[in-house]
């Protein structure tokens, strides 16, 4: 029987970069910069490092194969490996980091992910490739493809427009509260719930708020075997599960489908659970990280996380149960909508926040007493995704 | 004998009060609306419409010719026929033909599918004709050239009109023409165009056919023939045949305008759905010359199904919102591009490969759980996986009946209106939707008012063009809310 990844191997640094518009920022300024934050905060030398995966989904912008960190770090002939799985990329970059770890076939990996989003000219996320193809593709944008979420679910809840947006723009309000307590975000201004509802329509109903920032910027993380890990700090993060799920891509091809919850994002939960011995999500995780690519995107993750039951998640938005201070806060850093999304390096974002909050050392945003955190990094769009779980604490 | 056996018409849903040209560009304004293709129609989908209302109870294995009749074709080198016969599902062992190069290219396709059967060498002839030329901004001929498309099928078997005689006449007389590279229609000082032209070509081949066929004005039942842009000369051509105004078929300049090729025929379409049987009709068009035939229809006439037509799509529109909405569907003024992700280029390789899936709208049925599934087969799209090997539901592998799409309504599963996707008429409304019998698919959805969209919306499938690439149009399914109810 496979074995678990509970308690076997540990972050022991992590570094991240402002998030933004960093025009004057290249990708391997980015990956400098977060990768030696997290040498300093490990207390290691970059040639300490035994191997290293970069997660980065554009080639044009941030470098191809490994190239993109071993090249900016001069890092001396490692081995490096280039990670790709959509949005969900940079946790899948340290999921296969902390098996080889587990595996024992090197005993510190360096993590990095990298993004330079905002050299292309345009608006939204350039990161398909560009291989020719049939081009009859639904002329959708991803805004498009979660807003038909949405929709959906306004109508399967018998939720108005109004309310339906309403319950989206306090998600939004939210992760903009924190996002102005975080000094590396890429928008720290807090803003109305009557700014939310009344910003311009991007894809009905999802308005310019409703949709999450496109940013550069890159996080980094160092990963040792767990009884190595209080060789290099007190407070060392425990990985307690990696998962990973992704769909086969058949809701646009099977009418069972019900575009109102992501099942990828259920079943990494689930497995995720399982893998860390969780009964109860929702008492036993003190926070998560979510992919909150858009508004409606955090509202069914906490349906598909079990942290509201289907169809009630108004009811804990009205009730502020994700707020900071709330019974389990979501997206304390202020998110993607927030923080912003330099796509590679946002899976590392996340755990980049909970491994600050678990060590108490997130300031303003500090959670009291954190035990269990969890990030779900989400690529793809409904119903075609990768969705990642990983859920660490602090004591192994 | 042989003659037609049936007829179908298509009239995109967008007219513009022609006020509007007047408001653009002040001078003369002439009544009516004139009927503007969407930003993704062409000749060849509106032909492709045209033909599936001709087909509709059809046996489509029977047809063994297509004729594509325009002067618009949007290839000067490429077979328009060949893109409908593939799209209309037909087989490839068929003969195909494109007629163009004059204004009566549609009455010519149907002469030539006449000899053809007459010939022995096809026996179920379709001949689809559609048009769309463009008049230069600010002038008459902007304002009364409209857009519009027919379909007649040709054979001997249950013939509803038979084809009793015709007569023909060419002329090198160049009153209207493009070259090879204008975009708008050129014409010569127009009391000689119509006096040395039409007027003159249309009467003496109608005349010759009278003669010859022994028929004097009192004989027709019907008349039909189409007009030019000054339609006041088609009553002077009825006149001067001494033919009684009250049986001559309205060439609807006025309500559609002059629809160019497909006019005469999208007349007869209408004269055939007001016919009874035993009815004699002239039917005749003017071209650098003219063709004339006299048509005579059977009991059949009362068997063939009925058709959505002229009438039902005549009625059926949505007013063009202003001219520079026209300007931008036609492409007349460059405009900003959308500061969005380049789309990729376009694969022929793909297009080929992916012939049946794109063009046809065919998926597939598992033989193993019965699942009937259709994929897009973009490579961009995260679904893109075609040809179907293993089954979205049981995931058995290979055992797959091709089924297809393009003439099953399906209903609206979810919807969004996509602002931020660059579109020539935005929002990109994007459906979801699950067809009846089985099936689901995402598509663009056209012809739609963006305030009107509801889930569990009824909505059928329409050819049209999605995307030109280095040349390369990209011609695919969209959705369309159901446009009218059939009989």
């Amino acid at each position: 029987m496979a074995e678990s990844i509970r308690d076997r191997v540990a972050i022991v640094g992590m570094g991240c970069t402002n998030f933004g518009e960093l025009w004057d920022k290249s990708p391997s300024d980015l990956v400098v910069e977060a990768a030696y934050e997290a040498f300093e905060d490990a207390g290691i030398q970059p040639n300490d490092v035994q191997a290293c995966w970069l997660g980065t989904v554009a080639d044009t912008t941030s470098g191809m194969a490994g190239l993109g960190i071993s090249a900016p770090l001069r890092l001396q002939y490692k081995p490096v490996t280039r990670v790709e799985n959509m949005c969900a990329t940079g946790s899948d970059a340290l999921r296969n980091a902390s098996y080889a770890v587990a595996a024992r076939v090197c005993d510190i990996a360096l993590v990095v992910g990298v993004e330079k989003m905002k050299d292309t000219g345009q608006a939204g996320i350039a990161v398909t490739g560009g291989l020719p193809s049939a081009n009859v593709a639904p002329n959708a944008t991803a805004p498009g493809m979660f807003a038909m979420m949405a929709t959906k679910y306004f109508a399967r809840y018998g939720l108005s427009p109004n309310e339906g947006k309403t319950m989206l723009a306090k998600i939004v309000v939210k992760n903009h509260r924190n996002g102005s307590l975080n000094p590396k975000a890429h928008f720290q201004r807090e803003i109305t719930l009557e700014q939310v509802v009344n910003a311009p329509i991007i894809a009905w109903p999802l308005g310019l708020f409703d949709c999450c920032g496109v940013s550069d910027g890159a996080a980094a993380a160092i990963v040792v075997p767990a009884d190595h890990a209080r060789k290099f700090r007190t407070d060392p993060v425990f990985i307690k599960a990696l998962q990973i799920c992704v769909g086969p891509a058949d809701g646009t091809v099977r009418s069972d489908y019900d575009y109102t919850h992501v099942e990828e994002t259920y079943r990494a939960g689930l497995a995720a659970f399982a893998e860390a011995g969780i009964k109860n999500p929702r008492h036993e995780i003190s926070m998560a990280e979510v992919h909150d690519c858009f508004s409606i995107t955090e509202a069914t993750i906490m349906e598909d996380l079990q942290f509201s039951p289907r169809g009630k998640v108004q009811e804990d938005v009205n009730a502020e149960a994700f707020a900071l201070r709330g019974e389990i806060p979501i997206n304390p850093d202020g998110g993607l909508k927030c923080f912003g999304h330099p796509v590679g390096a946002s899976g590392l974002r996340m755990m980049y926040e909970m491994y600050k909050q678990l060590q108490g050392k997130a300031g303003a945003r500090q959670i009291k007493n954190p035990r269990l955190g969890l990030t779900h990094n989400m690529g793809g769009q409904p119903p075609a995704c990768t969705v990642s779980c990983i859920i660490a604490g602090l004591k192994a | 004998m042989a003659g037609i056996t049936s007829y179908g018409a298509y009239i995109p849903i967008h007219r513009m009060n022609r006020a509007e040209f007047y408001r653009a560009w002040g001078g003369f304004a002439i009544p009516g609306e004139t009927a503007v293709a969407s930003y993704d129609e062409d000749s060849i989908t509106m032909a492709m419409e045209a033909a599936s209302d001709c087909l509709k109870g059809m046996d489509r294995k029977s047809i063994d010719a297509v004729f594509f009749a325009t002067t618009t074709s949007p290839y000067k080198e490429r077979l328009g026929a060949s893109i409908l016969a593939a799209a209309l599902d037909l087989p490839p062992a068929i003969r195909t033909m494109d007629v163009t190069g004059t204004l009566r290219a549609g009455t010519t396709a149907i002469a030539a599918a006449l000899d053809t059967i007459n010939a022995g060498s096809a026996k179920n002839v379709l001949v689809a004709i559609a048009d769309c030329r463009l008049g230069a901004p600010s002038g008459d001929a902007e304002q009364l050239l409209g857009s519009g498309a027919a379909a007649v099928l040709l054979g001997k078997d249950n013939v509803i009109a038979e084809i009793e005689g015709s007569s023909h006449i060419t002329d090198e007389f160049s009153g209207v023409w493009r070259t090879d590279s204008d975009v708008f229609v050129r014409s010569w000082e127009d009391r000689m165009v119509l006096d040395k032209g039409y007027s003159a070509l249309l009467p003496e081949a109608i005349s010759a056919l009278m003669q010859k066929s022994r028929l004097g004005p009192d004989a027709l039942d019907k008349i039909v023939f189409d007009a030019p842009t000054n339609v006041m000369r088609h009553a002077a051509v009825a006149r001067k045949l001494k033919f009684d105004a009250a049986k001559l078929q309205d060439p609807m300049v006025l309500s559609l305008g002059n629809t160019g090729a497909a006019m005469a025929t999208m007349m007869l379409a209408a004269a055939l759905e007001e016919a009874k049987p035993g009815q004699r009709i002239l039917f005749a068009s003017y071209g650098n010359g003219a063709d004339a035939f006299v048509l005579r229809t059977t009991p059949s006439l009362e068997e063939l199904g009925g058709r959505r037509g002229i009438k039902k799509h005549l009625e059926s529109k949505r007013m063009l919102a202003n001219y520079e909405t026209y300007l931008r569907w036609r492409g007349i003024i460059p405009l900003e591009s959308a500061r969005r992700p380049e789309q990729s280029a376009t694969s022929l390789s793909s297009l080929w490969r992916n012939r049946r899936e794109i063009l046809a709208l065919y998926g597939a049925r598992c033989l193993n759980c019965g699942t009937i599934q259709y994929v897009n087969p973009s490579a961009n799209f995260t679904t893109g996986v075609t040809p179907i090997r293993i089954c979205a539901a049981c995931q058995s592998k290979d055992r797959f009946e091709p089924y297809r799409f393009a003439d099953k309504k399906a209903t609206v599963f979810t919807f969004t209106q996509d602002n931020l996707a660059a579109s020539t008429d935005p929002p990109a409304t994007i459906t979801v939707v699950d067809f009846d019998g089985g099936g689901r698919g995402v598509f663009d959805m056209t012809d739609r008012d963006p305030a009107k969209l509801e889930e569990g919306m009824r909505v059928e499938m329409t050819f049209r063009k999605l995307y030109s690439d280095r040349g390369i149009h990209n011609y695919y399914w969209k959705t369309r809310p159901v446009r009218c109810e059939d009989n």
